[in-house]
């Protein structure tokens, strides 16, 4: 493939997507690290919520291990640059300026209902409605929606020239495609509309409809008026919202915007990226690259290797006997105990080559289907500093 | 406060953050309690197929389906969740209360946050209380949503006042919160953002549910090749004299051999450290007493599915009795 090089040189946004626990937000800061070492400009990586060595590497500052995500997030200024001087301690003097900003959910809707709110009293009323609080602070699919919102209103204020977005953990990689346009589904829903009418009136009789009838059985009268109440609130957002979303939508399926899936070589995030994928092109939306990360180096897969893999099981004794002789190079060490270091590295790479033939013909399926593929190698050490990102990015660069 | 054996409870959620294998443990599980002779469930609560692929059997749906001996598995279908218990507690026939349910449900699911959940955690907690299974695994959702999945019990009965779903929400908390019956089980790897999850996880169980924990699954557990003193043979094998005793022998470098043993020590090393902020975080005074670690070994596999899925069962079984 062209590697990410040329597609960060042509686009101002990069979605970085794919299924949980696959390095995607190690992977979006360092594409947003080596646009920032290699080209000019400001670029941006908004993230989620990263590890804190990664967090530290960008220089953002963590509050203590036990905090939840959202704590953390909330505990921090919005984007925050990555000093110069990490760029030339890690020997990358930059050429434009890296910036991380983690997303913060809460203050996203937040912002979204003072921006749409007819007038300040109402937005007032509905920020401080206890499902509002509910919803923004636990629905657990808002991370997404906010995600691409965020996104939005980054890319319109126009301070980046390159926005690396690295995607919330969602249950399923394709709920966030999704997000902009289950929103406005919501909104334009015809049936929210009919649903919340009667609450507005007080001379319809609710008992006497059979739909009311089960609702109020099930989850009783007040808290239906509850929920009515506040969707009459919510209802003054709707059309704002509606557009946004379409907004949203629209800049996801720009030229400008690619979107990068990052997947490992084990069987379950390989379905689940390449649903993902599948979906694209149904939404117009332009894949600029498969990610293999934490792929095995392809030497473990050599026959000849196997071979002598297995030789070195058969023999282990009589070698261990000639490594221990006298004058020989292991004489200070048991035989027994060279015999069994000897079969334990038969074994091992017996063990590890199951693995690395599995992981090459899925490797080799995937390039097949699509040429966009390029493969990561399962790093030593967690990333720790900037140097460390950089040494990532180059692998898909 | 040790609990009770892990599969003498009856309800089981396993979560953990998004690849650390969680389907892979719920499955294990499940066929472990049936292969102990007791009647399970093994239900998918996010439909993305990975169960099915478990035990290679089709797509799993809300109807449960006998996948092997006594165990059961389906998927997790909120609506459909929704229409038997409505059939069953307002004694509408399902046909009849199909329609209108599913317009009703479109609203109320989305309009009342936590009541797609308490659908959900509700059908489970039926299936513990009236269906009679001696286990019900819950293959969850990942550890940053189950939080907000297992409060919302407790949400919507401080929300709502009456009715029926505050009578239900009564029996489904009296059976979350028991630890006899009930509890989660963490899966993590030894890598720095799946440990941290799990702790996480931990502490906001404790703080926003009263749904007790009853074992952290470490999964993918890389074998250790060398003691020390066998490490020292190892650096002195690496050496060119002894290097090219073992080359003639193997006809051919070996040097590669070497470094696949690096790779895997590396790996390994570089996994202890994460593993012991775990076992630190979890062990007392700090955290939970008593909260079993179950290690499960790395599977040097070619396939994946229900050969995978029994190895995973008799690696649990073999942590759960030592």
């Amino acid at each position: 493939m062209p590697g990410i090089e040329a597609l960060v040189a042509s686009k101002e946004i990069v979605v970085v997507c794919g299924p949980g626990g696959v390095g995607k937000t190690s992977l979006a800061a360092a594409i947003a690290a080596m646009a920032a070492a290699h080209h000019g400009g400001r670029v941006l990586v908004l993230t989620v919520d990263p590890a804190r060595r990664l967090a530290q590497a960008l220089g953002l500052t963590m509050p203590p291990d036990g905090h939840s995500a959202p704590d953390r997030r909330a505990a921090l200024p919005r984007a925050q640059q990555v000093p110069v001087r990490a760029f030339t301690e890690a020997g990358a003097g930059p050429r434009g300026q890296l910036w991380a900003e983690m997303l913060d959910t809460k203050l996203g809707w937040d912002n979204l209902v003072s921006r749409h709110a007819p007038d300040q009293a109402t937005a007032k009323r509905i920020l401080d409605n206890p499902l509002y609080q509910n919803i923004s602070g636990r629905f657990v699919q808002s991370h997404d929606y906010i995600a691409v919102e965020r996104l939005y209103e980054l890319h319109s204020e126009g301070d980046y020239d390159l926005i690396v977005v690295d995607t919330p953990p969602t249950r399923n990689a394709v709920d966030f495609l999704l997000a902009p346009e289950r929103m406005s589904d919501f909104f334009s829903s015809r049936l929210l509309r009919v649903l919340t009418v009667p609450y507005r009136s007080r001379f319809v009789d609710l008992a006497s409809r059979p739909f009311y009838y089960v609702a109020d059985r099930v989850l009783g009268t007040q808290f239906l008026e509850d929920i009515a109440e506040f969707f009459i609130l919510f209802q003054t957002l709707s059309e704002g919202f509606v557009q946004r979303a379409l907004e949203v939508e629209r800049l996801l399926a720009d030229r400008r915007t690619t979107f990068v899936v990052v997947s490992t070589l084990e069987p379950v995030p390989v379905r689940e990226a390449e649903a993902f994928i599948r979906l694209l092109p149904a939404k117009k939306l332009h894949l600029g690259g498969l990610v293999l990360n934490r792929a095995l180096p392809s030497y473990l897969t050599e026959g000849a290797l196997a071979d002598r893999a297995e030789r070195l099981g058969a023999q282990a004794a009589s070698l261990a006997v000639q490594l221990c002789a006298p004058g020989a190079p292991l004489e200070d060490y048991e035989p027994a105990l060279v015999e069994g270091v000897l079969a334990e590295i038969g074994a091992n790479f017996n063990n590890i080559a199951v693995v690395a033939k599995r992981e090459a013909a899925q490797r080799a399926e995937l390039s097949r289907a699509y040429d966009v593929v390029t493969s990561v190698p399962e790093l030593d050490e967690d990333i720790h500093d900037l140097a460390g990102v950089l040494a990532l990015g180059r692998h898909v660069w | 406060m040790a609990g009770p054996p892990l599969l003498a409870r009856k309800l089981l959620f396993v979560t953990g953050k998004g690849g650390v294998g969680k389907t892979t443990i719920s499955a294990g599980l499940a066929l472990l309690g049936a292969t102990r002779g007791k009647r399970t469930l093994v239900c998918d609560m996010d439909a993305k197929g990975d169960l099915a692929s478990a035990f290679e059997t089709g797509p799993t749906q809300f109807e449960e389906r006998e996948v092997a001996p006594r165990l059961f598995a389906m998927s997790m279908d909120a609506e459909a969740s929704l229409r038997q218990y409505l059939s069953l507690q307002l004694r509408l026939p399902r046909a009849a209360a199909a329609r209108p349910v599913t317009r009703m449900f479109d609203f109320v699911a989305s309009a009342a946050p936590g009541v797609r959940e308490i659908v959900t955690i509700g059908k489970l907690c039926w299936e513990v209380r009236e269906r009679h299974y001696d286990l019900v695994v819950v293959d969850a959702v990942a550890s940053g949503h189950v939080v907000g999945q297992l409060a919302a019990p407790q949400a919507i009965n401080e929300l709502v006042q009456v009715g029926l779903v505050r009578q239900q929400t009564d029996w489904m908390l009296e059976i979350l919160s028991d630890p006899a019956r009930t509890g989660v089980v963490a899966v993590a790897t030894a890598e720095e953002m799946p440990v941290t999850e799990t702790i996480e996880l931990v502490s906001r169980l404790k703080t926003s549910t009263s749904v007790p924990m009853a074992a952290v699954v470490v999964n993918r557990v890389l074998p250790e090749l060398f003691v020390i003193r066998e490490e020292q043979a190892f650096d002195a094998l690496a050496a060119p004299g002894a290097m090219s005793i073992v080359a003639d022998a193997l006809q051919g470098p070996a040097s590669p051999l070497l470094d696949a043993a690096r790779l895997m020590v590396r790996a390994r090393r570089s996994r202890a450290a994460h593993l012991d902020r775990l076992r630190g975080a979890l062990s007392p005074p700090a955290g939970p007493q008593g909260l079993p670690l179950l290690y499960i070994p790395y599977l040097f596999l070619r396939s994946y599915g229900l050969r995978a899925t029994r190895h995973v069962a008799a690696a649990l079984a073999a942590e759960l009795e030592s």
